[in-house]
Parts: structure tokens; sequence; C-alpha cells
């Protein structure tokens, strides 16, 4: 079985971020960009499930700016098999939106045939969490997102996802989409003999028109701003005035 | 000329980084202020470093290294020199190059089980008497038969408590040359254990917490002429090719502890408010972290330089004294300063401040003193001309 593992280069989480002057969006000039955190679970789910006998073969694939081949290489510094880039932007300031996202991973899937595709369940840049379920419907295909916990049993998909009244177990049929969540596993380190590596694995590069998708936005963003500053404490005397405080005032116990 | 990193060079800064931050950071207070290293601690980050691929990655791809030229490995090398210096020494270990220059047997012997992280390697030069004038040393060896016997002592020998065995330099001869009489050295491998080799607890230093040295003696020690590496009296000569690296590795890292040491003043200056502003507004403050920067940047260059040089075979001796001399002495000014712009804060151990003070100062001890780099420096400036 071929497993599909799309990852979005972002902003790196541990980068101070910063509005644009304009208001446009965040200012990504110049700073770290790493793989999507969600997807690199995914990533390592993927060659966990190859590590296992289960998969065959791992493809991981990015849609954006050239420079996303900087992430496709860590993906097969962990241990992927093969990636294709999509260069769909010289801007870096450019997000590609859910449905193109989507559209264009439907055209890799009918040309590459995967049994899995597993997929972040969100891009931490956005917040969309869109793309996976989109992906689904454009396929005609089962989904499962928020997963937790993933096993393979024949045609069909065990997964455990994380729902806001606990974890539920459902069973999908393959082929399949999962979208994965942060407890899913831990990723492994790329090591430095797999990264002097990766060099020598496939990356094909194609453009949107190879599939026949107009990625143009259709979304416009009307404002950005920071979030507000974290307001000054207050002090309290006793266990039973932030208890009271808690209740009354906060509303949370 | 080409001064950016490339697509794996970034990755593998990258990867070391992640690994330095979430493997050997969180342990470093303990290590700090216990100055003790135990075992189960290093053996269980060494099992994560061998799984990252992390492990004696200084090490060539067919013996089981990342095979990285040399400015990758000094990247690499970079990143772990952020940390705690037992930590990065002893749980991602490089094993030395100059156990690359053991016969096949000799490998199998002391350098795979070193790769493997079954046991750790240290080399043992100086002695009470012989520091920077390693060829005026007094520790002997004398031929008897198929065997050679070792008489002398070394002192400040890193490592040697969890060493399995240590390379040895002893004096086997004297020849004359232009600058007076000194000694042929021969290199040999001498197991823990061996009859007549005893290693006694060295000296507690400045730098460094949590790493020990320890003191060798010989008495009568007997080893098989199979122990030698390399030539008979060719000991300096294998030292100086395969060890001459080394000058670059300390620099490099000693960029990464004082680019941390840097990172932390600048934040700093921008956070904290004196006399109702940030003190990165005070020129007193902001021309400090200017002259850092700057100090910094020449001395990775001076060492980006001569890695680059050292692939292209056309580094020379200054070359690598040189970046080894600025990197030391660029991470004093710059750790020194880094506690100045914080204050009373920067010399407590909450921060890593007060710990990449102290252990800069063996850096322009070890590896060549400053004044021996400004010698080989000088040197190469005035041969030429007779001086
Ligand atoms: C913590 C620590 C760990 C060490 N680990 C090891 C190890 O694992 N193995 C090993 O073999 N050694 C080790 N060393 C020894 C180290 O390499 C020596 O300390 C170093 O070479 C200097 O020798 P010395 O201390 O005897 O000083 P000396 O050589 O006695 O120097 C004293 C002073 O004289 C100066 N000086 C000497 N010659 C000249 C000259 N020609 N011109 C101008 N100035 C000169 C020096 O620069 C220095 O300032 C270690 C040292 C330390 C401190
Ligand atoms: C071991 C120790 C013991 C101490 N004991 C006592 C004690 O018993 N009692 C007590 O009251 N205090 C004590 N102190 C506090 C000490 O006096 C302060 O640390 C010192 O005054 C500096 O203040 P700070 O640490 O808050 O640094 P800051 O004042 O925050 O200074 C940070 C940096 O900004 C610089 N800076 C600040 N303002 C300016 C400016 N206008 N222009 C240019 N640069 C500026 C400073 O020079 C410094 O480099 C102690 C400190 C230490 C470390």
């Amino acid at each position: 079985m071929k497993v599909l593992v799309p990852v979005k280069r972002v902003i790196d989480y541990n980068v101070k971020v910063r509005v644009k002057a304009d208001g446009s969006g965040v200012d990504l000039a110049n700073v770290k960009m790493s793989m999507n955190p969600f997807d690199e679970i995914a990533v390592e789910e993927a060659i966990r499930l190859k590590e296992k006998g289960v998969a065959t073969e791992v493809v991981v694939v990015s849609i954006g700016v050239k420079q996303a081949q900087e992430t496709l290489r860590t993906a097969l510094a962990m241990g992927a098999d093969r990636a294709i880039l999509i260069e769909a932007t010289a801007d870096v300031h450019t997000d590609i939106e859910p449905l193109a996202v989507a559209k264009l991973l439907a055209g890799v899937i009918k040309e590459e045939a995967p049994g899995l595709v597993l997929a972040g369940k969100q891009a931490i840049d956005n917040d969309m969490n869109a793309t996976g379920q989109m992906l689904s419907a454009l396929l005609g295909w089962s989904q499962a997102t928020f997963v937790s916990e993933l096993a393979i049993d024949g045609d069909k998909a065990v997964v455990t996802r994380e729902v806001d009244g606990g974890l539920q177990t459902i069973s999908v049929k393959m082929p399949t989409i999962v979208t994965v969540d942060l407890r899913l596993n831990e990723p492994r380190y790329a090591s430095l003999p797999n990264i002097m590596k990766a060099k020598a694995k496939p990356l094909a590069i194609k453009t949107p028109a190879d599939y026949g998708v107009d990625v143009a936005p259709r979304l416009t963003v009307v404002k950005t701003t920071e979030p507000a500053g974290r307001k000054a404490g207050v002090k309290v005397a006793s266990v039973e005035e932030l208890i009271a405080k808690l209740k009354d005032e906060a509303g949370v116990i | 000329m080409h001064f950016g990193l490339t697509e794996e060079q970034q990755m593998i800064v990258d990867a070391t980084r992640a690994f330095v931050e979430n493997e050997l950071f969180p342990h470093e207070l303990a290590v700090e202020r216990s100055g003790h290293l135990p075992l189960e601690l290093i053996k269980e980050i060494q099992k994560k470093a061998i799984a990252a691929g992390l492990y004696a990655a200084n090490m060539p791809a067919e013996v089981g290294g990342a095979g990285l030229d040399t400015l990758s490995w000094l990247l690499y090398e970079k990143e772990l020199g952020r940390a705690n210096y037992a930590l990065h020494w002893t749980c991602v270990a490089r094993p030395s190059n100059i156990l690359l220059a053991g016969n096949a047997e000799q490998r199998e012997q002391y350098l795979m089980p070193c790769i493997r992280g079954e046991t750790w390697d240290c080399l043992a030069m100086t002695e009470p008497g012989a520091g920077s004038d390693l060829r005026g040393m007094k520790a002997s060896a004398r031929q008897d038969g198929d065997d050679w016997v070792l008489n002398g002592t070394k002192h400040f020998i890193s490592h040697v408590d969890l060493a399995g065995f240590a390379i040895c330099f002893m004096a086997t001869g004297e020849e004359d040359t232009p600058r007076g009489p000194k000694k042929k050295i021969t290199a040999f491998f001498v197991d823990k254990g061996t009859k007549g080799f005893t290693v006694r607890d060295g000296y507690r230093n400045v730098s460094h917490r949590g790493y020990t040295n320890g003191i060798l003696e010989f008495d009568d020690c007997r080893l098989n002429k199979r122990q030698i590496l390399g030539e008979v009296h060719k000991g300096f000569e294998v030292a100086n090719s395969w060890l001459g690296a080394t000058r670059l590795q300390v620099a490099s890292t000693c960029l990464g502890r004082a680019e941390r040491a840097l990172g932390h003043a600048i934040s700093y200056a921008a956070e904290r408010k004196q006399f109702g502003q940030q003190i990165g507004k005070f020129q007193g403050i902001s021309f400090k972290l200017a002259d850092m920067a700057m100090e910094l940047k020449a001395a990775e260059l001076l060492t980006r330089e001569a890695a680059w040089k050292y692939d292209q075979g056309t580094v020379t001796e200054a070359d690598m004294s040189m970046a080894k001399l600025k990197a030391t002495e660029v991470l004093a000014m710059v750790a020194d300063e880094a506690i100045q712009i914080h204050g009373g804060m920067g010399l407590m151990d909450e921060l890593p401040l007060e710990r990449i003070w102290r252990d800069a100062r063996v850096e322009r001890i070890w590896e060549g003193t400053s004044e021996i780099q400004r010698h080989i420096i000088s040197r190469e400036l005035l041969r030429p001309y007779g001086a």
C-alpha cells in the first residue's frame, strides 16, 4: 500500500510572529520556516506503517513556493521515499487556499493511487482545518479526522478520534483520508546519515497547470492584528477568594 | 564565492539543534549544580543520539558515521557546542579522528566500539613538565624484543575515567634539530587494566562541570608492538595529520556557545526596562551588542573559510590557528559582555551565562594556548624571510 502525505511549509512555531505594517498578513521575509508540526506527525506515522510492513512506499507532496523543497527534503530525511513539489506561487506571502490544495491533491491522488492519505489536522499558520475534509468530498472517499490512534486492518482503518467529549473509535473503509492530531506519535529526528542520503531521493517538480487547477485566491484578508497583550493580573488574599473569583467572575468552575 | 548553507547543511543544523535543545538542555542545570554526569543518564541520551544518527557523526560513512564534509561537520559541532560540554561530549561523542589512523585490527578493536557507543577514547600527550612543548616530554617507551616498556606520567587527560583505553604519546628517542635536541615520539594504544598502568583522579577545574580529567602513571608498563598506532618515532606526524582539524572543532563549539550567549543578551536588552525604557535603547548597551555580533561573525567567517579550504586541501596551519584563536577569544568577550548586559542576573545559574563565561576560560588554553596559536601564525609570516 502506498501512503501519501501532504506537508506544508509554515512559519516555525518558535518564531515570534510579527504582523506586516500594512496589516495584510504576517511578515514572512527572512523568518525561519519549518514543516507544519501536524504534518510531521503524519510523516512519522507513514514511516512507522512502512517499518511495520503495512505500507510499501511513502510519498510526500508540498504545494507552495519553491523553497518548500526544503520541507520535502526534511520529510525524505525522516524516511519518506519520494517527493512531489507543486510550485503554485513565487511569493512567500501567498497562502494557497484549502480548496485549491485539495483539488491539486486530488489530481496527485488520481496519478499515484495511494491506499491511504495521512495529513495534518490543520496548518499552524492559517488554522483552517479544511484540506483533509475537502479532499475527502472531492474524491468521495471516507475520512477520519483528529486521529490519535491508527490501525490498518485489511480494507479498513480503525481510528481513535479526539472529539470534544473524549475519545471516539470508528472504523472507516479504505482508501481513506486520515487527519492526525498531536497525540498520535512523537516524530523522530531526521538523522544525519539520512539527511545526506535524502539528496539522492527523487523529487519531482510540477505546476498547478499540470493538474488543470486554478489556484487564484477566492478569499480576501480584510485585516490582520496582533493578539491583545496580556492584562495585568490580580493578587488574591486566600484560597477561598481564589475559588470565589474562579466561580463568580471567571465562571470556570 | 558562496557563503550560504546548502539545503542539507541547513537540515543538519536544524536536526542537531532540535536534539540539543530537547535532549541536552533539560539536564544542564542538574549537571552544573552537582558537577556530575551519571552513567544512567549518559546511556539514556546516548541511545537517542545513536537513533538520531548524531552519535559519532564526525566519522566517515564507511565506518558508520555521517560522512560529512568539513563545513557540515563543523556546523554540527557548533550546535552541539551550545550545550554543557560534559553532556554533549559524552552523550553525543565524536571519537577522535586519529583512531582512523589505526590498521584494520586496531580499527575493529578501538574505533568501532567508540562509534557504537560501547566505550570512549582519550588522548594523552601532556605531562606535568611538558605542555606546549610536547617534544620536550619525559614519559618514555623503551623497546625490549617484541615488547615496549612504558614509564612516566601524563596529566590533564580528559575523559580518561570513562574511556576504555588511552592513546598515549611517549618519547622513544631524541634527534638533533636546528632548534636543539627534540624527542622522537611514538603513539601507543594502552588498555585500561594493563599491568603497570594506573589512572588517578585529576584536578577540579573552573570550566565544564560534569567533565573530568585524570592522571596517568606508567610503571614498567609492558605492551606488545601491536599496540603501536602508526609507525615507531612517527607519533608526532600521526598527531599532526589527524588532529589538525580539532582546532576547528574547538572553534566551532565556541561559536555555538557565543551565539547562545548573544541570543540571551539581545532578548534581555529588548525586554529589560530601567529608567523608563528598554536598556537596549541605551547606547552603552546597544553598541556592546553591535560589537559582539560583529566579532562573532568575524570568528565564524574565519572558521568557515578554514573549513572550506580544508576540503580543498589548501588549508594552512595559520588558517586553523586563526580560527581557533579568534573564536575562543570572541567567546570570552561575548560571554563577559552578555553577563554585563544582564546585570546581577547574569551571574546567577538560572541562566546559562555564568557557566558559558567559566567554560570559555579553558578554550584559550587547551588544543594549543592562544600564545602557541599566535606563534604558529607569526611563524608562517616570518619563516619565508628567515626570521
Ligand atoms: C581542562 C583541561 C583538559 C585537558 N585535556 C587534555 C587531554 O585530554 N590530553 C592532553 O594531552 N592534554 C590535555 N590538556 C592539556 C593542554 O593541552 C595543555 O594544558 C596545554 O597544551 C598547555 O600546556 P600547559 O598547561 O602545560 O601550559 P604551558 O605549556 O606550561 O604554558 C604556560 C604558559 O606559557 C605560554 N607558553 C608556552 N610556550 C610558549 C611559547 N613558545 N611562546 C609564548 N608563550 C608560551 C603558554 O601559552 C602559557 O600561557 C588539558 C588541559 C586542560 C586545562
Ligand atoms: C551577588 C550580588 C549581590 C548583591 N547584593 C545586593 C544587596 O545586598 N543589596 C541590594 O540592594 N542589591 C544587591 N545586589 C544588586 C546590585 O546592586 C544590582 O545587581 C546592580 O545595581 C545592577 O542592577 P541590576 O542587576 O538590576 O541590572 P540592571 O540595572 O537591570 O542593568 C542591566 C544592564 O543595563 C545597564 N544599564 C542600566 N541603566 C543604564 C543606563 N541608563 N545607561 C546605560 N546602561 C544602563 C547596566 O549597566 C547593565 O549592564 C547584588 C547583586 C549581586 C549580583
